[in-house]
């Protein structure tokens, strides 16, 4: 498919001054693309050029049109020298390349340069037409759509999801080519924009190619990455999920709302135990006897042993085999086997989504990771390359074997990792990984390789074709609970991977489910889950002596394991501290710097109707002769236990009593507990270890052997809450919540503090970096006030260290504000909603509204309110949405383009997708102090990009981009020169969106009858 | 550990009032950081004094970034770069023009010059405004003139249209870029007691009557400079106070339909002929730059102090001038009825509004 693009300047405002004589400019036009270059004429003297060229053509290659980007440069004409570069715009005429999206790009771009920032604007359009010709070879994927949003797209259905693709370019960096040391800054800037953005082009192509074999016609989450090795090069990586996306023809039809006789309705679990309170259903066996104040000490052994890359649930070391994929019964198996002849022809059975359609996820398992270190440097032969994970055994690897420069050696290294997580989900029962995410950290020579994800069971209907009826059958059958469904174990409960405290699911009292859950991935829909949820993060230094290649490699692999046990310590603790049961959304990022290793960890906690109750935190001290020291622990002990109590009434956290469940003496006999060290990481196979006759179990146990461990203690405390009317969660919606207004703010702050060289230890390092982001969370809370009541989404921390004694801390997150007042209101009619989402998004239109008819019978013991479920605001689920801000305000000039890292904008419709927003920029200055400072510096640029992500935005005729992300924030500053540099790395998904107008809800009926379809799309405004 | 970078960056840029107005006041981060620390705002939010500063910090740093943008308000309009609703950009640039009505006495009528701008040390002590605030002060008064001042179509529109003001602000600037124009003095002791309003609205009864864009809304300049045409004819009025008789009949016509209205009649009558004699000697002077200049001093002494000092009311003056002007129509030998009414009907409005304690 050739295709001839087409591109016309019309305009030009607010240029600089170019000439000081007259004050004004002769500004003209270069259009590039690939070799073929068009110029406009010299419009003379004026800072507001009007060029009106005529259509510049250009006949190119499909191939082309996907790599290239569009170049217009903008200079000022010079009789007697060479022309001044005013500023460049680079436009990415991907959308433009496939039949839904845009179908022309026009507007007000900014004019940018890499030294001087924005100077001006140029209006332009561009357009293509494409040519079929099918018989050609397929170089080109022109048609694929792709998508940074991590769940199916709003105005799509998932006809099949394919799988995993990847795929990974190499070229050498601009900036250390010979040719640097002779140009200029701004030409070297240049070249790498042009070279990142040619390399994503080509990147995008080859994954489309990948799609396309695998019969798929887009690519959802995709995540496309870019690794700055220095001297050994720039690697552009990306992952994705392929699919076969549908678009709905009219997603705002809604079937009629089934009878919901009451507001409690939404409690019951589907085919859960109508009344659990008050009898106690099935056989109380041991594993089912817990006190409110103590959890199983299995968790906590589990601590101790869990020292390796995995968190939670994962496999103990060597689980490779497949000794925990033993079926726990005939419907596992059956499910199993259907699911793997989907997956196993795959070599990676990996999502990047976070979210899915209802039904698609059965069980999850646990959080799956691993971790490598390799050595960039090509110089030196056998570098020690440490893999890390269940195997924990770390490979010497031939590097003579290795071409760094070459694409294959970084594949052979991802295809290790993944490898890896394969086989741990593999030990978890699990057949496929979910939520799974990718990332690398790099240091002079030495770079962590990390993937994680959540080892999951998926519900085969979606991955193959023509199975959908058999499984609608199947589904009927097997009665899977939607409220705790996915908590249930996957793997067999005799024969368990790891050591685990087994309860019978809470809800349904079937299955068994583990006393927490660590996931990657968002909160599914149908999750029932009490009170809100709050955004947990554990934060981590550890020093690391300077030292070059293998030693210094060496010294990373010795230090991982400890990191990654102590972050999963703090987050536990942390979890229980705020008597919550489960993480979602968990992150974990290490960060390698010079002469230290950062661990920052972010996840939502909530707490899992279907998940047992936390116990509490018990302290231990080490000399209990000590009066005195007693005195302390116990003092210690009554503020951890007031601290827990004030978390579980500031998040609402009010869990049905379980009468039948309290059996036994409350107070943990001493003998039971178990010590906590830190250094202990190598226990091996615990495997069978798990006695369940060990029926009660003491509490979590902080042993307080050293001053480290109070440290710990008290770091525990220091994190506060946030301020009344703040909430704050790292997924995309947080739990409880679910009226949100259409005000929202996405932001980013970056800080950079330097550490004072005199003091590092260990501990002032940690207090130095929790300080930050506690301060920086304070900041934002305080900055946002005005929002209140509101909630931070998203939020997203990335930690780098860019120098020896600097840490830098990014965060993007967006605030919403919700509507108080109209909780009670959501409550009752959010079940219906997510009922019509749920029909509407698949084709099971009966299945729910039945399932949900014959389980609301009675009244339920249950207190009404507390147990939500929790619910994704989709674009059909906001009909009570309340529009709180202005109406729009008719901006006859700039119009307002919305950003945010979440999927959706509250209380709006996304009806079309416009394309990949996908930006690169590279600013620097020589004349640091004249910009402000490096604060000044890095403002004004941030300000630029959102500037220019929506101004391209608008171009393709949206209003908005979702799954906003800015993967990349690298500053370098040279002071003592005036001197600075700034690389930013952006993506998102362009979209048009409309408001939805607002629609009171009508539940003034009987309790019994509130069936209004509460959320029809409506009139809209836009 | 010391905060080398702190930043935040919204999609939609904050803007946060109570920073903006110690912002535009000129006071330093810290001195505003301390004024914040005093309004209790830790109190109410629970914020420690360091995020007050780093959030002080930022706002003054997006505060110098549309600094430049707010010298031609259009383009902040227009500008891609930060995201601002249109009601906030409206306030920001009203508050960024709005002005102190202590700094704005100083330096109305003066030369916007750069002699001027070094006196501003001098002001800002004396008027206890910062020398940051005054320069801003001084500078948009500057930089509106600059761009108004040759311009064509009326002053007021030509301001709302520049600068995005709203009418009443519009209507001030119109007034000092008349002011500084004709270098009315305005500084003089026995002027003191007259407000920036006082003298505002004088400017405008004189723009809409005196310039050149009272009689022809074609020309450059129309609505600043005033119409020489109309201050050389001005002359002619001389024969009102020079021909006795003409003088004589015109007190007794203004003596005759005010008697037993006027509270202050006998001061009145006796009084007359010097105020007769101020008002026109005002008008015959106005040929000369430097009477120009002195217009409003002469007012005052000529008119607005004899009368204070013989405690007439303001209502008295109002029967009086009206009257005053109103009998001139009736002076068969005198045959400029339209220049006067165009001098006095205007007069009558300044005096009136000059005329107060």
């Amino acid at each position: 498919m050739p295709g001839k693009l087409k591109v016309k300047i019309v305009a030009g405002r607010h240029l600089p001054v170019m000439d000081r004589a007259s004050d004004l400019t002769d500004a003209f036009v270069e259009v590039k693309f690939g070799n073929t270059t068009f110029k406009t004429d010299v419009y003379l003297k004026s800072l507001n050029p009007q060029w009106n060229s005529e259509w510049f053509k250009f006949e190119v290659d499909d191939e082309d049109l996907q790599d290239e980007p569009l170049q217009i440069t903008v200079l000022d004409h010079d009789t007697y020298s060479a022309n001044d570069a005013i500023g460049k715009v680079y436009i990415d005429i991907d959308p433009l390349l496939y039949s839904e999206a845009a179908t022309v790009i026009s507007g007000w771009f900014p004019i940018y340069d890499t030294i001087h920032g924005i100077r001006g604007e140029i209006n332009v359009v561009v357009k293509v037409d494409l040519f079929n010709d099918l018989n050609r070879f397929r170089q080109s994927s022109c048609g694929v759509k792709f998508f940074c949003t991590t769940s199916i797209p709003k105005c799509y259905r998932a006809v099949i999801i394919h799988g995993f693709v990847e795929e990974l370019v190499v070229n050498e960096d601009p900036e250390y080519q010979w040719i640097d040391r002779i140009r200029t800054p701004r030409a070297s800037n240049e070249a790498r924009q042009r070279l990142i953005s040619l390399m994503s082009g080509e990147l995008q192509r080859k994954i489309g190619l990948k799609v396309l074999e695998m019969r798929g016609n887009a690519v959802v989450g995709y995540l496309q990455c870019f690794d700055l090795e220095g001297e050994s090069g720039l690697v552009v990586r990306a992952i994705g999920t392929a699919c076969t996306l549908d678009k709905l023809s009219s997603p705002a039809a809604f079937l009629p709302a089934c009878n919901s006789p009451s507001k409690e309705m939404k409690e019951i679990p589907f085919n859960e135990d109508p009344n659990p309170n008050t009898h106690s259903s099935g056989p109380s066996t041991p594993l089912k006897n817990q006190t409110y104040s103590f959890s199983p000490s299995k968790s906590y052994s589990r601590q101790s042993s869990s020292s390796d890359t995995d968190l939670s649930l994962t496999p103990k070391t060597g689980m490779g085999s497949g000794s925990a994929g033993k079926e726990g019964g005939p419907f596992k198996a059956l499910l199993r086997q259907q699911t793997q002849s989907a997956l196993e022809q795959r070599e990676f059975p990996f999502f990047t989504l976070t979210a899915f359609p209802p039904g698609f996820l059965v069980h999850v398992g646990g959080v799956v990771s691993a971790r490598s270190v390799k050595l960039l440097d090509r110089i030196h032969n056998p570098a020690f390359v440490g893999i890390m994970g269940n195997t924990r055994s770390y490979k010497l690897l031939d590097w003579n074997s290795f071409n760094s420069d070459e694409p294959e050696t970084r594949d052979a290294w991802w295809a290790e990792i993944r490898q890896e997580i394969k086989s741990h989900a593999k030990a978890l029962g699990c057949h496929a990984v979910v939520g799974y995410s990718e990332s690398t950290s790099i240091c002079e020579e030495v770079c962590i390789l990390s993937a994680s994800g959540t080892a999951a069971v998926l519900n085969p209907r979606f991955l193959q074709d023509g199975t959908v009826e058999g499984c609608l059958e199947q589904r009927l059958e097997e009665n899977l609970p939607a409220g705790c469904g996915f908590c249930h174990i996957p793997y067999d409960e005799l024969n368990m991977p790891f050591p685990a405290h087994l309860t019978y699911c809470y809800n349904c009292r079937k299955q068994k489910v583990p006393d927490v859950l660590f996931t990657t991935i968002d909160l599914p829909i149908d999750a029932t889950v009490i009170g809100k949820g709050c955004l947990i993060q554990a934060r981590l230094c550890r020093l690391k002596k300077k030292a070059q290649a293998e030693a210094n490699a060496t010294a990373i692999s010795n230090l991982l394991p400890f990191m990654e046990y102590e972050v999963h310590t703090q987050l536990m603790n942390k979890l229980k501290l705020k008597g919550m049961n489960a993480l979602f959304g968990l992150r974990i990022q290490i960060t390698v710097g010079e002469n230290m290793l950062m661990g920052l960890a972010s996840a939502t906690g909530v707490y899992l109707a279907a998940l047992p109750t936390p116990g509490g935190i018990q302290i231990a001290g080490k000399t209990p002769n000590d009066g005195s020291y007693e005195q302390h622990i116990s003092h210690m002990q009554k503020k951890i236990n007031d601290t827990i109590a004030k978390n579980k009434e500031l998040y609402e956290i009010n869990p049905p009593e379980v009468s039948e469940e309290i059996i036994g003496s409350p107070i943990p006999e001493p003998r039971q507990r178990s010590r906590l060290l830190r250094s202990q990481s190598e226990s091996s196979d615990e495997v069978t270890e798990l006695d369940l006759s060990h029926g009660k179990k003491d509490a979590f146990v902080l042993e307080i052997d050293d001053t480290d461990a109070m440290e710990d203690v008290h770091s525990l405390l220091t994190d506060v809450p946030p301020p009344s009317g703040f909430y704050s969660c790292n997924t995309e919606i947080m739990p409880g919540i679910n009226n949100w207004t259409s005000e929202i703010q996405m932001f980013t702050s970056v800080r950079v503090i330097r550490l004072s060289s005199l003091n590092l230890t260990n501990q002032a390092l940690n207090k130095n970096f929790n300080d930050l982001c506690e301060n920086l969370l304070k900041s934002l809370y305080f900055k946002l006030r005005s929002m209140i009541p509101c909630c931070l989404c998203h939020v997203n921390f990335t930690v780098s260290l860019p120098e020896d004694e600097l840490i830098q801390v990014t965060v993007t997150a967006v605030a919403i504000t919700f509507d108080k007042n109209q909780a009670l209101q959501t409550t009752k009619t959010h079940v219906e909603k997510s009922l019509q989402r749920a029909s509407t998004d698949n084709e099971e239109l009966l299945q729910f509204p039945l399932e949900l008819c014959s389980d609301s019978l009675p009244s339920h013991p249950f207190p009404p309110a507390k147990a939500v479920t929790v619910e994704k605001a989709s674009p059909m689920g906001e009909g009570n949405f309340r529009n709180r801000s202005a109406p729009p305000c008719a901006n006859s000039t700039v119009g307002v383009v919305k950003m945010t890292p979440l999927s959706f904008i509250p209380g709006a419709k996304i009806t079309k997708y416009l394309g990949i927003i996908n930006m690169f920029f590279i600013r620097e200055t020589t004349s640091l102090r004249e910009e402000g400072g490096v604060s000044g510096f890095l403002h004004a640029f941030i300000a630029e990009v959102f500037a220019m992500v929506r101004a391209h935005v608008a171009a393709l005729g949206g209003n908005a981009v979702v799954s906003y992300i800015m993967k990349q924030c690298v500053f370098m500053e040279n002071p003592n020169k005036n001197q600075a540099q700034c690389l930013i790395n952006v993506s998102g998904d362009a979209v048009v969106f409309v408001r939805e107008s607002e629609l009171e809800v009508v539940s003034t009926q009987q309790p019994t009858a509130n069936c209004q379809p509460s959320c029809t799309g409506g009139e809209v405004t836009t | 550990m010391t905060s080398e970078l702190d930043i935040f960056v919204g999609n939609t840029t904050l803007i946060d009032e109570d920073v903006y107005r110690l912002w535009l006041d000129g006071y330093s981060v810290s001195d505003a950081v301390a004024l914040r620390v005093r309004s209790g705002i830790l109190e109410q939010t629970g914020a420690t004094a360091a995020v007050l500063q780093s959030d002080t910090m930022d706002h003054y740093r997006t505060f110098h970034m549309l600094e430049r943008l707010l010298h031609a308000p259009p383009k902040l309009l227009h500008q891609l770069i930060f995201q601002i609703p249109p009601s906030r950009q409206a306030l920001l640039i009203e508050r960024y023009y709005a002005f102190d009505e202590a700094f704005v006495r100083e330096v109305l009528g003066k030369k916007l010059s750069k002699g001027t701008k070094k006196d501003l040390d001098d002001i800002s002590t004396k008027t206890g405004i910062t020398l940051k605030s005054c320069r801003r002060q001084f500078d948009n008064f500057k930089r509106v003139f600059k761009v108004v001042e040759e311009m064509r179509g009326s002053l007021v529109d030509n301001i709302q249209q520049h600068f995005l003001l709203s009418d009443r602000l519009a209507r001030d600037y119109a007034a000092i870029v008349f002011f500084a124009n004709n270098r009315f003095e305005t500084g003089k002791k026995k002027l003191q007691y007259l407000s920036f309003g006082d003298f505002a609205f004088c400017a405008e009864l004189m723009i809409q009557n005196w310039t050149l864009g009272a009689v022809d809304s074609q020309v450059d300049d129309m609505d600043v400079d005033l119409d020489k045409e109309f201050l050389q004819d001005l002359k002619e009025l001389k024969m009102l106070v020079a021909d006795k008789d003409l003088l004589d009949l015109h007190k007794s016509l203004v003596c005759t339909a005010l008697r037993g209205k006027l509270g202050v009649f006998s001061e009145m009558e006796a009084n007359f002929k010097n105020l007769s004699r101020g008002l026109v000697n005002v008008a015959a002077k106005l040929t000369h730059n430097k009477d120009v200049r002195d217009l409003f001093v002469d007012l005052v002494e000529k008119f607005v102090e004899p009368c204070r000092s013989d405690h007439w009311p303001l209502n008295d003056v109002r029967l009086f001038l009206n009257q005053y002007s109103a009998s001139v129509h009736s002076l068969d030998g005198f045959r400029h009825q339209a220049l006067w009414d165009r001098y006095m009907g205007t007069l009558r409005g300044c005096l009136l509004r000059l005329y107060h304690d």
